[in-house]
């Protein structure tokens, strides 16, 4: 299944497509190879593009009604949950997407990681991934703000604090940031604008993505390349095209079930009290995906310190590519780094556990923890791993990756005996 | 084998992960075990008890509105679909014995009028520093969105009404702060609202506590939530639009694929007996391709 040149049919698609050859371009979406054993993990990336479209649809309703001011924010919220047509409905599709668009986003992110997406010659897709993903978190923080609510506003308050952390300048930056000496209107104003624009820079970020992911085509669970004109990939459209659709009809389900049965069991419920800067709520928490993040935050005891470490836990995924030093993709041919790859999966929902629990006594040593480990997985552990694992044999081709085990090949050779003194030739 | 635990392995993972999101953010602080009801409103296809909803909001008029508001609801709720369905004229009745401040007219001076289905709740007080100053400094919340505004929602509203008791020994209250077992910290400065027969209910029903303290969580989870019955019909509706979708998409994708099956099964057969015979006659497979 090669990829075919476009050969316009008629010809005012040759003279369109000679002089913007967006004909081409769509031929090649639905021709594009993509190998033919994906498995269903690799179906997020199509269902990550419907989550930010999503968004980005419910997203322009809400802002016909929705009020930048605190002294209407909240009110206005409630007038879209009562008074607007569907305005619950589109609300909590807004709301539970975030939570949606997380989940899938982590799914795709620990997929990368277990076959090895991110490894030569696709360090560019990764990179942009990354760089996505943490404006996903500045676009859903900022957005978790608009409501007004008690959370909004604490945790506005807590996650702008940060910034004083820094030496010297740390004081203008955050009074820069609010426009003022406390989290107020000029705060909500910017957090809505930006809100407003940072998805639009996903979306060219997103084209990016997959532009990227064009160049070299799809990783595969076997993690060796695939001859692209062979019996080993297959068009884009309709195979993947179907199964993408099965995926995201199925996540679709799981998404839809929260916005009608359990609208509000991701959100807090002190966001439905409106923002009172003299009422601290009893536990300041983020939403439950930031909760990783949060948790090595606060492990580290010095201000700044959880700061560094914070971002530098993010950031430290931009050098996984270089971090992980071993030749083999995918995990399936690594024993030892599987085993990792779920010690360190654990490892990161133990933090974003640890996240919502105060930081104190048990909760805190096992912060204390998990960060390290955290740290260890990608700054030793990996190095090390790639220069002394053991990996398993990897097969010749993802056609048959059964054909290096031994005795495939006798078999198969008694059954071709039969054949003996047959000419080759003759068999087509 | 390893493959198969592996793939037990990724699910049990995503239950953790799905779990953990979900209850993780619920469970700060220690599960108190709250009063249990049969609510009607719970469940794929909970509906609202209309009697309870109308008798709920006799209780909040005559009970709780004296210091509580309910200022995101209008009048016109009352009669509107998946509410109490008061008819229009009933609605109509309940809101002009109210008057609000309305203007300034053409003169430019406030003055008072009666309240139309348009409206909404009239407050008890104007602002929150005077609700608060008229309350011994505790704010009496407003109750629009209260049933989603505390952990465990109805169930916690409905336990907090009935939750009064007297403190234990030792338990040291101010004046004008009361024991309940419920609220957080046990210390709460609403005195004990709901007492038998506080209201009559003009439907016969009998007014003990209990069912008082039903019908008015019944009406402050409506409140909430007045589209709640409509969320509950699509939602349902959904479900069934989805499977009927899923299982035809499932069999379109299983015959378009079957097709580059069944063309890949050739091909590969083809392939792996030339390239065996091709060994066996001396030359090696990987220079073949």
């Amino acid at each position: 299944m090669s990829e075919e040149k476009y050969i316009p049919k008629s010809k005012l698609a040759a003279w369109f497509d000679s002089r913007l050859p967006l004909l081409t371009l769509s031929h090649h979406l639905q021709s594009y190879p993509t190998p033919k054993n994906l498995n269903y993990w690799w179906t997020f990336g199509g269902i990550l593009t419907f989550c930010l479209i999503t968004q980005i649809i419910t997203g322009l309703v809400l802002a016909m009604h929705y009020v930048a001011h605190v002294d209407h924010a909240f009110e206005s919220i409630e007038h879209i949950m009562r008074n607007v047509n569907y305005g619950w409905l589109i609300r909590y599709v807004h709301a539970n997407g975030a939570s949606m668009f997380f989940l899938a986003v982590y799914i795709h992110i620990f997929r990368s990681l277990f076959y090895g997406s991110y490894k030569s010659p696709r360090e560019v897709i990764w990179i942009i991934g990354l760089i996505i993903y943490i404006l996903m978190m500045a676009t859903a923080f900022m957005g978790y703000v608009l409501p007004w609510g008690q959370m909004s506003f604490w945790g506005a308050t807590v996650i702008t604090n940060l910034f004083s952390a820094i030496p010297f300048i740390g004081e203008s930056i955050t009074t820069w940031l609010w426009g003022g000496y406390s989290v107020d209107n000029p705060t909500l104003n910017r957090f809505y604008s930006l809100h407003y624009l940072l998805p639009f820079l996903i979306f060219g970020l997103v084209i990016l993505h997959i532009w990227a992911l064009h160049v070299p085509g799809n990783n595969n669970p076997i993690g060796i390349d695939v001859k692209k004109n062979s019996n080993e990939t297959m068009p884009f459209h309709p195979y993947m095209v179907m199964k993408d659709l099965l995926a995201l009809l199925l996540f679709i389900s799981v998404f839809l079930w929260f916005v009608f049965f359990a609208p509000n069991v991701l959100g807090h419920p002190d966001n439905y009290i409106e923002a009172n800067p003299l009422v601290t709520p009893s536990h300041i928490v983020p939403e439950w995906y930031l909760l990783p993040f949060y948790a090595i935050l606060r492990a580290i005891p010095s201000k700044l310190g959880g700061v560094i470490f914070m971002f530098a836990a993010i950031f430290i995924l931009m050098l996984l590519p270089w971090l992980d030093t071993s030749k083999v993709r995918s995990a399936v041919f690594r024993p030892l780094y599987k085993k990792f790859f779920w010690v360190l999966v654990f490892t990161v929902i133990l933090l974003g556990y640890l996240g919502a629990k105060p930081p104190e006594g048990i909760y805190l040593i096992l912060s204390r923890l998990a960060t390290a480990y955290y740290f260890i997985h990608f700054l030793i552990l990996l190095p090390i791993l790639g220069r002394y694992e053991k990996t398993d044999p990897l097969p010749m081709s993802i056609s048959d990756p059964v054909l290096d085990k031994p005795g495939v090949i006798d078999k198969i050779k008694k059954a071709a005996s039969k054949y003996e003194g047959d000419n080759v030739s003759s068999f087509k | 084998m390893l493959v198969h635990l592996n793939s037990i392995l990724k699910k049990i993972v995503i239950i953790i992960l799905i779990t953990t999101a979900s209850f993780s953010a619920l469970s700060e602080e220690k599960k108190i075990d709250f009063l249990k009801t049969n609510w009607s409103f719970n469940g794929i296809f909970g509906t609202f008890d209309r009697t309870s909803l109308q008798r709920g909001y006799q209780v909040y008029q005559e009970v709780c509105s004296g210091c509580h508001s309910v200022q995101y609801l209008s009048y016109r709720n009352l009669s509107e679909k998946g509410g109490p369905e008061f008819s229009i004229d009933e609605s109509k009745a309940i809101a002009s014995q109210f008057e609000v401040e309305d203007g300034p007219n053409s003169d430019g001076e406030m003055f008072m009028r009666t309240v139309r289905l348009s409206d909404n709740f009239v407050k008890p007080y104007p602002n929150v520093e005077a609700s608060t100053a008229a309350n011994g400094g505790a704010y009496p919340p407003d109750m629009s969105v209260l049933a989603k505004a505390r952990t465990g929602g109805a169930d916690y509203i409905y336990s907090l009404l009935l939750g009064y008791e007297d403190a234990p020994e030792g338990f040291e209250l101010d004046d004008g702060v009361y024991y309940n077992k419920y609220m957080p910290g046990n210390k709460i400065k609403m005195s004990e609202p709901i007492i038998d027969g506080i209201v009559e209910y003009s439907d016969g029903t009998e007014a003990t506590k209990e069912q008082i303290a039903k019908d008015i969580t019944t009406f402050l989870v409506w409140s909430s939530e007045p589209h709640l019955e409509s969320q509950h019909k699509m939602g349902f509706k959904t479900i069934i639009y989805l499977i009927i979708l899923i299982t035809l998409v499932y069999m379109s994708k299983q015959k378009v694929w079957s097709r580059f099956n069944s063309k890949k099964e050739e091909e590969e057969n083809f392939d792996k007996v030339e390239r065996v015979i091709t060994e066996y006659e001396g030359e090696d497979p990987k220079t073949f391709k």
